[in-house]
């Protein structure tokens, strides 16, 4: 049987609106993948305990604060801690080019600048997934 | 794959929640490795109460449900959670977002939460959610709750499949005479009105106990109508305590026993009906039905006379 990809969105961080968030997450949907939607405003811990809960192939984290450099270090932590660092973990929103190495020396996968067409973000998951399983 | 398969139910038993989470999976993708962790777990199971909360989408479900777990935990119970959304047909996907309800209850040690997406096979839910539900109560919670969207008939299998099962309706002009044609009241245990701040709160609760009055008791059982404000965290401990009785009723009238011989009967049922029809529709019955369908195109025989050849070839086969 098929097996389908299912990914989390999640929103750590304080900043206030997820609507990019809610973008990507449709548009994952669209693609026929299982996205489980946590909403705004989560911490670290939340976010990998519902990621190892949920048995997500992926987690998509989306971010505007500015607390990038806090939180995805965190969260990566987290994961090896659990033995979840198997997932595949990629990131969306405003983050400075030179973070964006550290945070993929780190072991984020990608980062999406914003906008990224939801088509490319979609490619880069569905061709990840496939390479990981197989 | 390479998956150790004792190995992994080693440290479900040690109450390793990673190996719940993917011992979940591995069923609910129907991988060739589940029916032997569903026999190896199902021995296990059989303590946890399965309490099922349904109704219309927006009425409050996920809201209620983690207000209704944290009462739960702090009666010191350990809590499982089934939260099923709709798969859409035409994409195969879904967005789960019962989680955005249950944010106070993520990192609470004695809970798990599972999302499910309905993945459209023909009856199928019934069966994936029951068998999570084993699996949670295999890891030792003492309460599954299972949330569905309370449209479709595979949906409200699901509730039923539950020990109680709870419609959750809200103040809004004709919900609860939708419910009724839904047949969501038939399935009712207790009917929650929640968003009970609102107008017309009164209105609907009186007008659905005259409708269930109407209809009258059901094996004994008077279902209540219990008002909440989920959002509020008001009327849980009532909703609880109403659980609870019913909880008692069933266990004093037998009717506990007769619900889990049912679900084992179903359960057992689907299982050689799905063995049958794999069976069944093999290759060489296939090559035959497509010939039966050339012969009655060409209007020699009639489609019956057709299934009664294929009936009779399938006899001759099994002897
Ligand atoms: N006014 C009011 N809103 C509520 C109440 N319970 C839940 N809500 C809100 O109703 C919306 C839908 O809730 P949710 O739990 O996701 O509903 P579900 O689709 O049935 O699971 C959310 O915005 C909740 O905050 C309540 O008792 N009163
Ligand atoms: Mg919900």
């Amino acid at each position: 049987m098929e097996r389908k990809i299912r990914v989390l969105v999640a929103k750590p961080g304080l900043d206030g609106h997820d609507r990019g968030a809610k973008v990507v997450a449709s548009a994952l949907r669209d693609a026929g993948m299982e996205v489980i939607y946590t909403g705004l405003h989560q911490t670290p811990e939340v976010i990998v305990e519902a990621a190892v809960q949920e048995d997500v192939d992926v987690i998509g984290l989306s971010i505007l604060s500015g607390a990038h450099m806090a939180l995805f270090p965190r969260i990566l932590e987290l994961l090896r801690e659990r033995g979840a660092d198997d997932k595949l973990v990629v990131a969306g929103g405003i983050i400075p080019k030179d973070d964006i190495e550290e945070l993929k020396r780190m072991g984020i996968s990608e980062i999406f600048g914003p906008g990224t067409p939801t088509s490319q973000i979609v490619d880069y998951i569905k061709r990840e997934v496939e390479a990981r399983r197989a | 794959m390479g998956i150790d398969l004792k190995e992994l139910l080693e440290r479900f038993g040690r109450g390793d929640r990673s190996a719940l989470s993917r011992v979940i999976t591995l069923v609910e993708n129907r991988s060739s490795l589940a029916p032997e962790i569903l026999d190896a777990l199902y021995t296990k199971t059989g303590r946890a109460y399965r309490i099922g909360i349904t109704g219309p989408p927006g009425a409050g479900k996920s809201t209620l449900v983690s207000g209704l777990v944290q009462v739960l935990r702090s009666k010191n119970k350990l809590v499982g959670v089934i939260a099923v959304d709709p798969t859409s047909p035409f994409t195969g996907g879904a967005l789960l977002g019962d989680r955005i309800r249950m944010q106070e209850i993520g990192l609470n040690e004695g809970v798990f939460v599972r999302s499910m997406a309905t993945r459209g096979s023909l009856g199928g839910l019934a069966e994936a959610a029951t068998d999570v539900a084993d699996i949670m109560d295999a890891f030792g919670k003492d309460f599954v709750v299972t949330e569905t969207v309370g449209v479709g008939q595979c949906e409200l299998d699901v509730a039923e499949a539950c020990y109680t099962t709870v419609v959750v309706i809200v103040p809004e002009s004709g919900d609860s005479i939708q419910a009724m044609k839904a047949g969501l009241m038939e399935i009712a245990d207790i009917i929650v009105i929640n968003k009970s701040d609102r107008e017309g709160a009164d209105n609907i609760a009186r007008q659905t106990r005259a409708m269930l009055e109407l209809r009258g008791e059901r094996n004994g059982w008077m279902p209540p109508v219990i008002p909440t404000i989920a959002s509020q965290s008001k009327g849980l401990d009532d909703l609880y305590e109403m659980i609870d009785k019913h909880r008692q009723f069933l266990e004093a009238s037998g009717l506990l026993a007769k619900h889990r011989r049912t679900n084992i009967e179903r359960t057992i049922r689907a299982l050689v009906e799905s063995e049958i029809y794999r069976t069944i529709w093999n290759e060489s019955t296939m090559h035959h039905l497509e010939k039966l369908v050339d012969e009655v195109m060409a209007g020699r025989i009639s489609p019956r006379r057709a299934s009664r050849q294929l009936l009779e070839r399938l006899q001759e086969d099994g002897e």
